[in-house]
């Protein structure tokens, strides 16, 4: 692929005896977003420092904006930039500060420093505190003036690492405009995360990683349609409930759980639309089931990993996405 | 925000590496001088000491002149020690922080980050040294030296805290907390202290003898001396004093250069 500004084969990294990468491959296209979605540990941050030529590799090779990461890896820091997990910001110095520092870092030309870092100030909407130390600054706009920070030299690739992680929902969603916007200007995104919603959000592609390997690739919607839908799960008093549940809804009830167990869960197949769920609950109720709790749960980075790798993800500082709706009945 | 045109950065030659250089020595400096609680320890500190000594252990010390005369010296020597604590303290926490991978993913070579540093100690150093010699002055220090003295004194003052920061910058890179970093300053401390800088080396028992008058920080306790208060008690004078200060030099210049290469092949490898 001409258009490809990361290219990445056959990637290898251990730390001691502990293999991180067993062969990762990855492309990132031209003004495209790709996902490397995957719990902790997965190895999603080593992939990453591999390619911002912080981490030298073990075997494989990585080009990035044409520049083999190993043997021209001065050339591949003029194209890119890198926002990692942790903010790379100095507290005790002002927004403004800040972005100065890293504009002159980045051989904005001496003249444009100034303009540059009132425009990025600007653009994260910071304007109005740039003069104010990054201590004082919440999580999100340190987040905020972190990405601006990173887009100050216009990288061609832009790496951000889990730009997310640790955020409240609100500060997330704003997060995830600036990000556009800077996608729309022309930057190529590689972006990590370990929420299923953020790759969905931000992404063209997404590529799950999982123990070092790339277990799937594509869109979010070839992702989803192999993962499978949406959802309405039922915890029950007994077998002889879910019995029930099941004979009445033979098409779409999963047969797999464990229905001998004390208060076993059956789960409903549903497209998640209202008028869909109105009609299931409709359903249940007229069977005289009561359930002792339902929920209606879309599909997980969890159901996602179990259904590609086989196995659970191992994200226990994850939220659950996934979880649109919990109501609690009493039994 | 338009990120649409594309600046491609220029080749970084030694203007660029000089330019960083100066950025980073600026943004040190700026983090430093907001540090204010590093900056009064910094100076407190070796200001007790220096009343201490002349006032508490002073009057014990047998010598032919006020004992400030000869502990002077040794007491300025003691500052660079507690500024090797913030420096290393400071380079750790760029290390352990997200710091350090945002600028090896810029264009700007490793030495210029840790060279911010060791140029932010020696101008804070020239701080507290200053205070705690106008202290000294204050309480009875009377110099006698010319200005190729002082000149000569301020100059190998200024090598000496330099090395002392690149030792404290290789602490601070290897370092994984910053306590760790920290404990660079009781290796600096305690090495005045097993010199001539607060009794006359032939004091000491024969067995210490060989280290204090063989370790670095002797010749440049002695030079200082003898450049400054010639008139004291073991003040090595004369074409002694050429010799004292040619190993002094070689002393501060061999440790800087092999702790400032240490220092970058660790920055450059830490992961």
């Amino acid at each position: 692929m001409t258009d490809a500004v990361v290219v990445a084969e056959g990637l290898h990294k251990s730390y001691g005896d502990t293999p991180v990468l067993r062969g990762v491959g990855l492309t990132l296209h031209r003004g495209e977003v790709l996902a490397l979605l995957g719990p902790n540990g997965a190895g999603k941050t080593t992939t990453v420092k591999i390619l911002s030529t912080l981490l030298p590799l073990d075997g494989g090779s990585a080009t990035v904006a044409g520049y083999d990461v190993v043997r021209d890896a001065a050339q591949v820091r003029r194209h890119i930039s890198l926002t990692g997990q942790q903010v790379a910001l100095d507290l005790k110095a002002t927004g403004l500060e800040n972005l100065t520092m890293i504009a002159k870092l980045s051989r904005v030309p001496r003249r444009q420093v100034k303009a540059r870092v009132a425009e990025l100030l600007d653009g994260v909407g910071l304007a109005d505190v740039a003069g104010r130390r990054v201590a004082t600054y919440s999580g999100g706009m340190r987040r905020r003036l972190d990405l601006a920070a990173g887009l100050i030299a216009r990288p061609r690739v832009l790496f951000l690492d889990e730009p997310t992680t640790g955020l409240d929902p609100r500060s997330r969603r704003d997060l995830w405009e600036l990000v556009r916007d800077v996608v729309a200007g022309g930057t190529s995104l590689f972006l990590t995360t370990q929420y299923l919603e953020e790759a969905d959000e931000l992404a063209d592609r997404i590529a799950l990683i999982d123990h070092g390997v790339v277990a799937a690739q594509g869109t979010a919607d070839e992702l989803k349609r192999r993962v499978g839908q949406a959802r309405v799960e039922l915890d029950l008093a007994d077998a002889a409930d879910a019995l029930r549940i099941r004979t009445a809804f033979p098409d779409i009830a999963d047969t797999a759980s464990d229905t001998s167990a004390a208060s076993p869960t059956v789960a409903l197949a549903t497209d998640g639309s209202l008028a869909h769920v109105r009609e299931l609950i409709a359903g249940v109720e007229s069977t005289g089931v009561v359930p002792a709790s339902w929920r209606l749960r879309e599909p997980t980075l969890d159901d996602v990993f179990l259904t590609l790798t086989g196995h659970a993800a191992h994200a226990p500082d994850a939220p659950e996405p996934g979880t649109t709706i919990t109501q609690e009945k009493a039994a | 925000m338009t990120t649409t045109t594309t600046t491609t950065p220029r080749l970084a030659g030694l203007r660029d590496a000089l330019a960083d250089a100066a950025t980073m020595a600026g943004r040190s400096l700026r983090l430093a001088s907001r540090d204010l609680d590093a900056m009064i320890t910094a100076t407190a500190v070796p200001v007790m000491i220096l009343l201490m000594f002349t006032f508490v252990f002073g009057g014990a010390m047998a010598m032919d002149i006020d004992y400030i005369q000869y502990a002077t010296p040794g007491i300025i020597l003691l500052c660079a020690g507690f500024g090797a604590a913030s420096t290393a303290v400071a380079v750790e926490q760029d290390m352990s922080g997200g710091m350090v991978d945002r600028l090896r993913s810029l264009p700007t070579r490793p030495w210029t980050v840790l060279f911010g540093h060791v140029a932010a100690a020696l101008a804070k150093n020239l701080v507290t040294t200053g205070v705690v010699f106008g202290v000294a002055v204050a309480i009875g220090f009377r110099p006698s030296a010319g200005v190729l003295g002082w000149l000569g004194a301020v100059g190998l003052l200024t090598l000496f805290v330099a090395a002392i920061a690149w030792v404290a910058a290789f602490f601070g890179v290897i370092a994984r907390t910053p306590d760790a970093a920290a404990a660079v300053s009781f290796v600096v401390m305690f090495l005045p202290y097993v010199s001539s800088a607060f009794v006359p080396v032939d004091t000491l028992p024969t067995w210490l003898r060989g280290f204090a008058q063989h370790q670095p920080v002797t010749p440049v306790i002695e030079t200082v001396r003898g450049l400054l208060v010639p008139g004291t008690p073991g003040a090595v004078v004369g074409d002694q004093l050429g010799s004292t200060a040619l190993v002094a030099i070689a002393w501060c210049v061999g440790i800087g250069a092999v702790f400032a290469a240490a220092a970058t092949v660790a920055f450059r490898r830490r992961r």
